[in-house]
């Protein structure tokens, strides 16, 4: 039930993930009254490793917004020729490249680029993919078939294999690795909320809506699109981790970020080369990723486990 | 059964078309004339025009399609404009490796990713739980270009264990497969965890313990079989996955296969192997799905062939 992020997510359509009609009865109590929000926030917090890795994307993003701050150095054109391959010392955190350059201050701009990478494409992925859904789950018909048939054939490639196909035809470059990235997020996404849409629009309160004469354009975005918010919400947060890995890796082949940006993927790839007599300059960026696609793995895990109502029996 | 074959093999022929006319469409889609990219960027007017003709880019596009349609099927995808080689013979040199390479990866991930999975769900949140979780959850985690590196910095250079790049021997096999497979056994341990506890939760479970079975027995013959089934979903929709990883960690172990010529070529603008290589990668995965699926009604009895 739990394909995580990674390339492919199994029949989403048959784990109506988060189904819930949006406002569950209030019962008996009346000081705690049980409302979705509520309830997630009360089995999140139970959640203590998504709640410290929650805590580190803050961080990270702060970072991120502030990086011109906390970065000591100029991350491109700042070089110390006297300490070349220098480990690390308390000028240099995490010591210099071959070049000169200070390796903190490259990660924590880095930090930027991936954490834009990794939301940047998974939102414009799940902003297109959740509106193909709803319009394939909603209307079903021509529109399920032309939309459903475009996802098998997006889903023909694997994920990479697109995105380079992709670069290949836009050209290399961060953002042509976003749109690359992005794409292939759009079917997960249009397949999730299709499934959803399917199962909450034959509810009875979807039911009411229509007989009091609601139009569709009123019935999907105030009725269902909310239904389906919760299942989105989790693959965001799993895809994002999935993402970075892609661009992180499209730039570690030359396709992405170019030296001297300094992309994590690609500060990897130029730290090839010298392994043998500065290995901790592939060791930071390598930590440097693996900590952030772990922090958003562990906060996607969290929060599909406060938001998936099947998991309290267990 | 056979009848179901052939009907997934007919539901394929609408996507193998769209796939075939994307991969057609690529390389004119690629800003700039088609033929000049072909002929090379110091080309002159002339060449151009020549390559044109050769390749029969000046006729109508539907003609082309047609032209480009049976030379696919009957094997053949143009030259290499790096090589000047047939495309196809470039694809048949590198195809065993990293076929086996993703074989190699395969067979081990999916006995790691089993047994982890399987002792996770039996001591469920308990230590051997966790800890299998937690490597798990570092495994989907870590990047297959960053782990192929510290693996190879560790083994080969530090400790002169293992051969670096290549692929000559058995030996060589050994840490590119444990890093593309890392990933995939991370997938199948999670989610073998998961399909083994919703299982032994089951009522025929709980029947086989009350009536004296060993746990080993009902975990092993019980239990094993029914988690299976969706084990094996997974386990195809993670060879796709393989074939795509492949591509990095063939680059970190300069590795003589697929992924690596098709990373040279989108490098060199190599558009002929390029366009040949989207195209078998994609039909692989396609194969691979159908194979799952006629796997999945194999091993579970309750699917009905309609």
């Amino acid at each position: 039930m739990d394909p995580v992020g990674q390339p492919v997510i199994t029949d989403t359509e048959h784990v109506p993930l988060g189904v819930t009609e949006p406002t569950a009865a209030p019962v008996a109590e009346i000081a705690a009254v049980r409302t979705p929000w509520r309830e997630f926030l009360r089995k999140f917090r139970r959640q203590h490793a998504a709640l410290v890795a929650g805590g580190f994307v803050v961080l990270l993003v702060l970072i991120a917004v502030f990086a011109p701050i906390v970065a000591p150095f100029d991350p491109e054109s700042y070089f110390d020729y006297e300490n070349l391959n220098a480990r690390p010392s308390s000028k240099y955190w995490l010591g210099v490249d071959p070049l000169g350059r200070d390796i903190f201050s490259r990660l924590v701009w880095g930090a930027r680029i991936s954490l834009a990478a990794g939301f940047g494409s998974v939102a414009l992925g799940a902003i297109i993919g959740t509106v193909l859904g709803l319009l394939a789950g909603y209307f079903e018909g021509w529109w399920d078939r032309i939309i459903m048939r475009i996802c098998d054939v997006l889903f023909a490639f694997p994920g990479i294999l697109l995105a380079i196909g992709i670069v290949a035809i836009l050209g290399g470059g961060m953002l042509n690795v976003i749109i690359a990235v992005a794409v292939f997020s759009v079917p997960t996404f249009a397949r999730l909320v299709r499934g959803n849409t399917l199962a909450l629009k034959h509810l009875t309160y979807i039911e009411a809506a229509r007989s009091i004469g609601a139009s569709d354009s009123t019935i999907i975005s105030r009725h269902i699109f909310p239904g389906t918010i919760s299942a989105v919400v989790v693959y965001f947060s799993l895809r994002i981790g999935t993402s970075i890995i892609t661009a992180a890796s499209l730039s570690f082949l030359g396709l992405g970020a170019q030296p001297p940006t300094p992309e994590w993927g690609a500060m990897l790839n130029s730290a090839r080369a010298d392994m043998m007599i500065a290995p901790h300059t592939a060791m930071f960026p390598a930590i440097a990723i693996f900590l952030t696609v772990l922090a958003f793995n562990l906060l996607g895990d969290g929060l599909r486990d406060a938001l998936d109502p099947r998991i309290e029996r267990r | 059964m056979l009848q179901y074959i052939a009907k997934r093999l007919a539901g394929l022929v609408p996507t193998l078309i769209i796939v075939a006319i994307m991969v057609f469409m690529f390389l004119h889609l690629l800003p700039g004339d088609p033929a000049r990219l072909a002929a090379g960027m110091d080309a002159t007017p002339e060449t151009v025009e020549l390559v044109r003709k050769d390749l029969g880019l000046d006729r109508p596009l539907h003609e082309q399609f047609a032209r480009y349609v049976t030379g696919v099927l009957r094997g053949d995808f143009g030259r290499s404009l790096r090589t000047k080689r047939p495309v196809s013979q470039e694809i048949g040199e590198r195809f065993a490796p990293t076929f086996w390479l993703t074989v190699a990866s395969m067979t081990w991930s999916v006995v790691f990713g089993l047994i982890i999975g399987m002792l996770s769900a039996v001591w469920r949140n308990r230590w051997p739980d966790r800890l299998g979780m937690t490597l798990a959850v570092s495994g989907i985690s870590f990047p297959a270009f960053a782990l192929g590196m510290v693996l190879m910095q560790i083994f080969s250079v530090q400790l002169g264990w293992l051969p670096t790049v290549g692929a000559d021997s058995a030996r060589h096999y050994v840490l590119p497969s444990i890093t593309l497979g890392a990933a995939v056994a991370a997938i199948m341990a999670r989610f073998t965890r998961s399909s083994f506890v919703d299982i032994l939760g089951d009522d025929y479970i709980r029947t086989a313990r009350a009536k004296g079975l060993s746990e080993r027995i009902v975990v092993m013959k019980h239990g094993l079989r029914n988690a299976l089934i969706p084990v094996v979903t997974m386990m195809g929709l993670q060879f796709g996955f393989l074939l795509g990883g492949s591509i990095v960690v063939e680059v970190v172990f300069n590795w003589p296969g697929l992924g690596r010529l098709l990373v040279d070529a989108v490098d060199m603008r190599d558009y002929p192997v390029i366009q040949a290589l989207v195209l078998l990668f994609s039909l692989e995965f396609i194969l691979i799905n159908l194979i799952v699926d006629v796997l999945y009604g194999l091993i579970n009895p309750v699917i009905r062939y309609r």
